[in-house]
Formats: structure tokens, C-alpha cells, sequence
């Protein structure tokens, strides 16, 4: 089967586009533009207007001025169903899919069929069969979409685009929730793609992927265009320096600190997943206040699990978990909160915050019945306002104001704001699942520098990570799970990127040493 | 005395009745399975069975025909619909309170409408029983399959004709995905607010036909709350039935079954008293909520406000 390429797009170009949101400009004269066969990168902190810059070409949103050009002529995109009929295909930040139908049906929604009133699945089901032959996006048409691992639905969303035959493909973020090896599949993928006349958008953090796939990189800051560079003439220093306006330290530093007594002692912990299986089982850890553990392993390797277990989110069925030698196995949330237990959640929507209360509102939200944000059963207005205001000045939250809803934040100042909640609680214990994914460069050097910052302050903390680097530059100690098992855990001098591979893929530490 | 309840003719009487009292449960409940499956969650059900189970009768009663009378039933129903989609899509409002909102007003005006124009109860000779030929003559099954007047069996109808178009075709599709990530088919090009018009307004036309069903074909007479709260009932019809045409059916049988045993009772003069057996369909909805209700295959957007750029 042939590329599906039904619309011809030379080239699609935006040019002055004015978008302002209240107290923002998310676009500020922004000129953009791509060709086919090409792959153009766009870069920029969290909250630059990257998404907001694709939502207007994709009719999610309508530009206040300016104007986009398919082929050098204007066009008027209204609506999704609009852009879908230029041939635009957009892969959003946050998947797009109905969890409780096919793969099939999630394709077919909003299509004509060739039954005329009637569905013909059977007929999509096979087309796709066919598309992700060609394309190397393994998927079955007839799971149910609630079923699949996130790498396997995000091939859906690509798949739904190509299905419409899209010429221009807009990925916004494509990378955050892949493992290494999906993300070398999806270049793949996208390579393929570029080759056979595509235009590719591709919105990443991870300048090491900008430089690998694209053809040129645009760095947007403040919802301006900084610069539009050819990537084989720029380097990542360069790129780090044009988002963020400043040299950018890619490494931590990270001072020498004292540990003390064992502060999270986990012991023989097994703990049941959602699907009903032991997602856990039998794992033993020890973090010592002043100490980064890092977990490292692909995810759904039973780390989620484990961190809820410890965050009392999920009861375990076997094993004690004790924070400074008393037992809180079982305990609820708030109680574990009120004994300085702090869980930064990868599901930070689900877990993190609540979306349609205030930024303000999100910052005392585990302790507004508590000083300093409450008088006996008063809110005391006062000290919540200039509370709130030091924790948005000391993490850089980018914020309109206080009493912005949340859900107009970019992505990494949610996760800025999540921080800011833990840490100002001064924990004892820290569970840090996926920190930084989806964060920019910048703020995931901020937020990097402050969970080292955290070791001098005593706290234990369990970081959580697919980012190797990540966990390399910060754990003092490195454990790496594999199917609900500790395999080993290394020194950090120890631990090598072959040691820690080998770990991923299942092999313990101890058969390494005697293979 | 209770063993009465135990007699051949008895058991019929409740079968047969039993099948005639789910019609309008079923039309009401159909109807509002559509618009809670697309996400918008009608309250207002039992007003528009009243304002068509009015409109129905006052037609059929002027013209003496009750097809003018059930076209007209439909249409107030479907303006009502509209009303409601109107009120819930493009102004964005609160659902639950407008659906109350719009229950009081079918309530209050179908009323007001009786007095100034009707003033006393009145009865038509709606649609007479129609017994299907060779099938009604089979003994005990005849009577109680197929031998009511044609709403009845267009009732029953509706329930396969719901499930194929909800689970066949591509309108069916548009509905769920709608509820259940609205975004998402936004996204596809679907119109969210088209979809939500279009099931609010069928679910509107349903309700009004569930109120004639009362007024012109089983029942055959108007008055102040005809419905007295059924529209409510098959509300809570379509969380029993799991939000699938043959879990409302099902729903719908055991209500309205339960309700002719009741009726029964009170004609057999058993010593139970009268309240409690009014009351006993109705414990058993709350009973049913409690420990029947599948809610997978709730929409996950039940009631919410669709605004695109959001979420
Ligand atoms: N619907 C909205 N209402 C109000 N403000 C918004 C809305 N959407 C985005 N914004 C604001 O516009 C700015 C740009 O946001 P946008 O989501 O485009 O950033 P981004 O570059 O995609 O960031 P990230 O990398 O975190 O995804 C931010 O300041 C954000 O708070
Ligand atoms: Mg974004």
C-alpha cells in the first residue's frame, strides 16, 4: 500500500500571528513556516506558546491577528474539521483518544464511511492493517484502546492522522511518555515519513532528539520567534542558550553531604497493580536521610505501584514500610502528609492537582486546614497570599496572577507548582516520580538543583526515572526494577550505562558479576 | 388472600400489564439514553412527557385523531428538546438545573394549559388495541404479547432500532465518543454541539411520545401531573440499564412489572397498605441504583460543559 498523501502541501507558513490570553501574549508576531519533505523543530521553555502556536494552525484556537498560507495562499482555518480538510494532522501533548472504543472506531470517528450511514470498521481495520505495515506502527485495530500502553496509543494518534491522508503532521511532544528504544521508532517512523513528502512539526524538550531528527530548529521565547536556525549549523549549547536566554549548566552540582540514619525503610513489599497482578513483589530498600536512591527501568516495571504504595494512594498486600523506624504501612494520605511524607506524582493531572481550582488554591491544597494557611477553622486570607506569592517568586512559576485557574498553566509550571507545594513542606521523605518529563531545560535544572538542594536539608528521597541521565546526575545510590523486582543496586560510581542496561533488560547484578 | 396473587387469570392480568406499562418508560428512557450517552444528562424528562401527554390529548380529543394527536405530542417534545439542548450546549448552563428548571416549567404549563382549556377530566378513545393476527389467538401468550394497540409494540421496536443505530452506524459512534472525550472528537472534526442538539432534541420527541403513550393510548385521559414522576424514573432507567437499549429494557420490564403486581394487590383488596404498595416500585429503583448500576460504561463527560481549548 502506497502513501495516502491525498493533499498536496508545498509549503504551510504562518506568518504574524497574534494570539493573547488573559494576562499573556502566548504568540507575539510569530512567522513560522514549513516545506515538505521536511522535518522543522519547535523549541522553547514551558510555556513559550509552542502548543498554543499549534492549536491556531490546527483550528483549535483563532489567531487575535496575522494570517497562514497553505501553498502561498491564505487560508481560513476554523475548526479542526477545517485543517483536517487542508490535509493538517495534529498528535496532541495530551492523547486524544476515546478510551472506551477500538482502535478502529477511534479512526473512524468524524470519517465518511463507505457504508454511507452505517459503520464499516471492517473496512477501516483493514486500511490500517495496511498503513501501519507500511509505516512500522504496530497496533491491532481491534483492542480497545483503554487497553494499550501509552507508546502503542500514541502509534494510534499517528495512524489517525495518516488514515486522513494529512500531508503536514504537527507532533507536540511526541517523545515525553516514550521509552528510548519507542522513541528510536518513532524517528524512524518520522524519517520515513519526511522522505515520502510529509511535513513533519516536531515539539520536543530533549535537545538531543531536536538535533538528531530535525532539518531546522525555531526557538520561541515569551511567544516570540528568537531565532530559525539550520540544525547541521547549530549544537546544543546553542540552542540551550536561545530558549532560555542564558548559559544553561547541564550538569548539576552536587556537594558532598553527610547521610544519616535510614529514614524510608521499605521491606518484602508486594503490591497489586490495576490489572489484578502482583505488580510488586517483594521488594526491599533502605534511603537514608541526606540520600537520593534513584529507581531506574522502563516504566510499568511496578515503579508506579511502589511509589503509590509508599504515597498510601494503594494498600500493599505483603511487607512494612517504615519513615524514620516507625511503621506506616497502610496509613492514609493525609496522615503520611502530616508525618513530612511528599509524593510528586507522575500522573500529575490525576494526582498532582486539582485542574479547574486556582493557582493559589493548588499551592495550599495539602495543608489548608494547617498554619500557616489556616486559623482554627478559618482561611486566613493574609498569610495564604503572601505564602503563595513566595512560593511562585522562589520557583519561577509562570503565572498571570495568583487566582489563574490552573488549567491555563503551561505543562512545566504545573510541575514547577507541584514542587513548590512538596518542598516547602520541608519533608522527611521525598517520592519523586518523573519530575521532570515534559519540563523545559531550564526548569528541569531548577527543579533538578532543588531535589539536590533537598540532601542538605536531610530528606530521603526516592527518585523515580526513565531519563538515565537524570537518574546518573542525581542519585547518590542506583536500584533499577525489572517486572516488580529490585535487580540490584549500584554505587553511584558503579553505575554504568552497560551495567545499568543489562539491569533493564532483566539481568541481576549478582549474574553479572559471575557471567 | 395473597395466594389470589397466584391465580392463572391474576398472573396474566400482571404480565399484560406489566409489558403495557413499560411503553412509556421505554420511549422516555430510550430517548434519554441517547442524550446521556453524547453527555448531556435531562432532568427535564418528565416535564416533556407532560407538556406531550397534554398536546397529545388535547388534539386527539379536538380532532379525534390520535395519529394528529401523537405527531403533535412528538413535535412539542422535540421543541422542548431543543429548548433544553439550547439551554445546556450554547448557553453552557449548569445541566441538572436546567433539566429541574425545564421539568417545572412542563409541569406548571401543561397544568395551566388543562385548566383554561380543558377544565374538567375528559377521556378519547385513543388507539384501540390491535391484535396481531394468528400470533394474539395462541392461548395466555396471545394475551399477553400480542394484543395492546400499537404504541406498545413500538415501544419494543424502538429498543433494537436504538441498539443498531447506537452500535452500527456512524451517527451511533459520533454520540459516544462525544460523551466520553468530547475534545477528542472535537479534534476529528466532529461538532460536539451538533451531536449534543441532535440527541437532546431525539431524546425531547421520545419523552413527548412517552407522554402521549399515557394520554392516548394506555390511560386515555389528561390531568393535573399525569406522569406523577415517571420521567424521573426513567432517568434513573438509563444508569439501571448501564446506558445500553436492552439494559433500559430490562430495566423498564422489571419496573413496570413490579408496578402491575402493585396494581393488582390494591385490586385483590390484600391487606397490605395502599402507600407501601405505591411505594414499592419505587424502593426498588433506589435498591436497583444501589446495587445494579454498571458504571463503565458511564460517559465519562455526563453533564459537563464542552469548551473547546480546554482539558
Ligand atoms: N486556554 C488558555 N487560557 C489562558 N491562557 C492560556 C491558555 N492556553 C495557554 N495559555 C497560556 O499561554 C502561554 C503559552 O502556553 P503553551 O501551552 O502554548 O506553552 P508551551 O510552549 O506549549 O509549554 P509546555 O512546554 O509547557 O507545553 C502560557 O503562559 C499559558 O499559561
Ligand atoms: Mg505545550
Amino acid at each position: 500500500m502506497s502513501l495516502p498523501v491525498t493533499h498536496k502541501i508545498d509549503s504551510v507558513a504562518l506568518r504574524n500571528i497574534v494570539k493573547r490570553f488573559p494576562g499573556v501574549i502566548a504568540s507575539d508576531h510569530v512567522n513560522f513556516d514549513v516545506k515538505a519533505g521536511e522535518i522543522h523543530a519547535l523549541l522553547g521553555e514551558n510555556g513559550a506558546g509552542k502548543t498554543t502556536l499549534m492549536r491556531i494552525l490546527y483550528g483549535l484556537y483563532q489567531p487575535d491577528e496575522g494570517e497562514i498560507l497553505i501553498n502561498g495562499k491564505p487560508v481560513a482555518i476554523r475548526s479542526p474539521a477545517d485543517s483536517i480538510q487542508l490535509g493538517l494532522g495534529m498528535i496532541h501533548q495530551h492523547f486524544m483518544l476515546v478510551p472506551t472504543l477500538s482502535v478502529a472506531a477511534n479512526v473512524a470517528l468524524g470519517l465518511k464511511s463507505s457504508r454511507g450511514l452505517l459503520l464499516d470498521l471492517e473496512v477501516v481495520s483493514q486500511r490500517l492493517r495496511a498503513l501501519s505495515e507500511t509505516y512500522g506502527l504496530r497496533v491491532d485495530p481491534d483492542a480497545m484502546v483503554w487497553q494499550l500502553a501509552v507508546g502503542e496509543q500514541q502509534r494510534v494518534e499517528i495512524l489517525k492522522a495518516l488514515y486522513r491522508g494529512a500531508a503536514l503532521l504537527i507532533l507536540d511532544e511526541p517523545t515525553a511518555v516514550l521509552t528510548p528504544q519507542e522513541v528510536d521508532e518513532l524517528f524512524v517512523t518520522l524519517r520515513r515519513m519526511a522522505a515520502e513528502g510529509h511535513s513533519l512539526i516536531f515539539i520536543s524538550h530533549k535537545l538531543h532528539e531536536v538535533l538528531a531528527i530535525s532539518h531546522r530548529v525555531t526557538v520561541l521565547r515569551n511567544g516570540r520567534v528568537v531565532q530559525t536556525l539550520n540544525t547541521a549549523e547549530t549544537s546544543r549549547k546553542e540552542l540551550a542558550r536561545l530558549m532560555v536566554g542564558r548559559e544553561v549548566m547541564l550538569r548539576v552540582e552536587r556537594p558532598e553531604v553527610q547521610f544519616g540514619a535510614p529514614r524510608l525503610v521499605i521491606k518484602d513489599l508486594w503490591v497489586t497493580g490495576d490489572k489484578g497482578l502482583p505488580a510488586v513483589r517483594g521488594t526491599s530498600l533502605q534511603i537514608r536521610s541526606g540520600e537520593i536512591l534513584g529507581i531506574a527501568g522502563v516504566s510499568g516495571n511496578g515503579q508506579r505501584e511502589l511509589a503509590e504504595a509508599i504515597a498510601g494512594l494503594r494498600k500493599p498486600t505483603q511487607g512494612q514500610i517504615l519513615i524514620d523506624g516507625m511503621d506506616v504501612t497502610g496509613w492514609r494520605p493525609e496522615k503520611l502528609i502530616l508525618n513530612g511524607l511528599a509524593y510528586i506524582s507522575e500522573e500529575r493531572f490525576r494526582d498532582g492537582v486539582v485542574k479547574d481550582l486556582t493557582v493559589e488554591e493548588n499551592l495550599m491544597l495539602e495543608q489548608h486546614g494547617h498554619a500557616p494557611f489556616a486559623r482554627g477553622i478559618f482561611l486566613d486570607f493574609g498569610r495564604i497570599a503572601s505564602h503563595t506569592q513566595e512560593m511562585i517568586r522562589d520557583f519561577e512559576i509562570k503565572t498571570p496572577s495568583r487566582q489563574t485557574p490552573l488549567r491555563n498553566l503551561s505543562g512545566g509550571n504545573i510541575q514547577k507548582l507541584i514542587l513548590a507545594r512538596e518542598l516547602t513542606r520541608k519533608p522527611r521523605v521525598l517520592i519523586a516520580s518523573q519530575p521532570t518529563r515534559g519540563v523545559d531545560i531550564g526548569s528541569t535544572e531548577y527543579i533538578h538543583s532543588r531535589l539536590v538542594a533537598q540532601r542538605a536539608e536531610q530528606t530521603a528521597t526516592l527518585l523515580i526515572s526513565e531519563d538515565l541521565d537524570e537518574i546518573r546526575n542525581l542519585s547518590d545510590r542506583i536500584a533499577v526494577m525489572y517486572e516488580g523486582r529490585i535487580m540490584g543496586v549500584l554505587e553511584r560510581e558503579d553505575a554504568s550505562i552497560e551495567k545499568l542496561g543489562l539491569m533493564m533488560a532483566g539481568v541481576s547484578v549478582e549474574s553479572q558479576e559471575s557471567g | 388472600m395473597i395466594a389470589d396473587l397466584f391465580a392463572a387469570n391474576v398472573i396474566i392480568g400482571i404480565l399484560t400489564s406489566g409489558i403495557r406499562l413499560a411503553t412509556p418508560y421505554l420511549y422516555a428512557s430510550i430517548g434519554e439514553t441517547f442524550g446521556q450517552l453524547s453527555g448531556v444528562l435531562n432532568l427535564g424528562v418528565d416535564g416533556m412527557m407532560l407538556m406531550g401527554a397534554y398536546a397529545g390529548f388535547y388534539v386527539t380529543f379536538h380532532t379525534g385523531n390520535p395519529w394528529l394527536g401523537l405527531l403533535v405530542a412528538i413535535l412539542v417534545g422535540a421543541l422542548m428538546g431543543l429548548a433544553m439542548a439550547f439551554i445546556s450546549v450554547t448557553l453552557k448552563a449548569e445541566q441538572g438545573i436546567s433539566g429541574i428548571g425545564v421539568y417545572l416549567f412542563g409541569l406548571g404549563m401543561s397544568d395551566l394549559l388543562f385548566q383554561k382549556t380543558l377544565g374538567t377530566v375528559e377521556t378519547v378513545s385513543g388507539f384501540a388495541p390491535l391484535n396481531i393476527p394468528l400470533l394474539s389467538d395462541i392461548p395466555v401468550l396471545g394475551t399477553v404479547f400480542f394484543s395492546h394497540n400499537i404504541l406498545v409494540y413500538g415501544a419494543f421496536l424502538l429498543v433494537p432500532v436504538a441498539w443498531f443505530i447506537l452500535n452500527k452506524t456512524t451517527l451511533g459512534l459520533k454520540i459516544k465518543a462525544v460523551g466520553q472525550n468530547p475534545a477528542a472528537a472535537d479534534a476529528l472534526g466532529v461538532s460536539v454541539a451538533r451531536v449534543r442538539y441532535a440527541t437532546v432534541t431525539l431524546g425531547g420527541a421520545l419523552a413527548g411520545l412517552a407522554g402521549a403513550s399515557l394520554s392516548i393510548a394506555l390511560l386515555n385521559v389528561f390531568q393535573q401531573n399525569l406522569t406523577s414522576g415517571m420521567g424521573f424514573i426513567a432517568v434513573a432507567l438509563v444508569y439501571f440499564g448501564g446506558w445500553t437499549p436492552t439494559g433500559v429494557l430490562l430495566g423498564s420490564l422489571l419496573f413496570s412489572s413490579v408496578n402491575a403486581l402493585q396494581l393488582w394487590v390494591q385490586i385483590l383488596g390484600i391487606p397490605i397498605p395502599s402507600d407501601f404498595a405505591v411505594m414499592m416500585p419505587y424502593v426498588l429503583t433506589i435498591l436497583a441504583l444501589i446495587f445494579a448500576v454498571r458504571k463503565v460504561n458511564q460517559p465519562a463527560s455526563l453533564s459537563k460543559v464542552f469548551e473547546r481549548g480546554e482539558g
